[in-house]
């Protein structure tokens, strides 16, 4: 009756730190082995650790959701495009011209050549940092 | 693609100064050939993530293209390379 409910319990708390992944292997680590335990113990003593029916089911759900998670970090996170034509070191950086959160029009040459606040001089560089967005 | 709105009450939420552009004709995307096309919600085009460090002349100095969406340039790498530039 503890091994069971504590499983599947620790199981739920996954997607939620999936941005840490090791914590995550060492949490889904421990427990696939009070998993492994927690099915034998239903098959050695039934009546007091839930059955042998609702043991393998909570075990399979238990491997599943850790599949599930393994697929999303190996796999599904990884399905991005290669971006084979973007600028690489050497080459110029295309100019553009975008909106702030002013809707002021802002371009790269722009930020390259005008002065940051509290200072006379163009700056050394501009970092372009590309985001998915939805936040 | 996030709103000049959207972006707005981001920074505001969360303290950031520098600029944030808004491209919901994802025009620099496509330049940068970023273009993710149709993961974001409601099967809209989006930005994958990168990151370019361009030096005064408009020269990219250092890139930084993942292979992993949740994985991202950290900021003592950039700092680094930022260092460098003259």
């Amino acid at each position: 009756m503890l091994a069971i409910p504590s499983y599947v319990l620790v199981f739920v708390k996954f997607p939620v730190t999936r941005d840490v992944p090791w914590v995550n292997f060492l949490i889904f680590a421990a427990g696939l082995l009070l998993l492994v335990s927690g099915v034998r113990r239903a098959f050695r003593q039934p009546e007091q650790y839930g059955g042998k029916i609702a043991g393998p089911i909570l075990g399979a759900l238990g491997l599943a959701l850790a599949g599930f998670f393994c697929f999303l970090v190996f796999y599904g996170t990884k399905q991005i495009p290669a971006a084979a034509g973007a600028p690489r070191v050497g080459q110029k950086a295309p100019d553009f011209t975008l909106v702030d959160t002013s809707h002021q029009q802002v371009s790269l040459a722009g930020l390259l050549s005008e002065p940051l606040p509290n200072s006379q001089t163009p700056p050394k560089g501009v970092l372009l940092v590309f985001y998915r967005g939805y936040w | 693609m996030d709103s000049p709105e959207e972006s707005r009450d981001l920074c505001k939420k969360a303290g950031y100064t520098y600029p944030f552009l808004s491209d919901p004709d994802t025009d620099a995307i496509r330049k940068y050939d970023l273009l993710h096309r149709g993961a974001g919600v409601d099967g809209h085009d989006i930005a994958r993530p990168a990151e370019f460090l361009v030096d005064a002349s408009g020269v990219v100095r250092w890139v930084n293209l993942t292979d992993d969406f949740r994985v991202r340039a950290r900021p003592d790498q950039i700092l680094e390379q930022a260092k460098l530039l003259k």
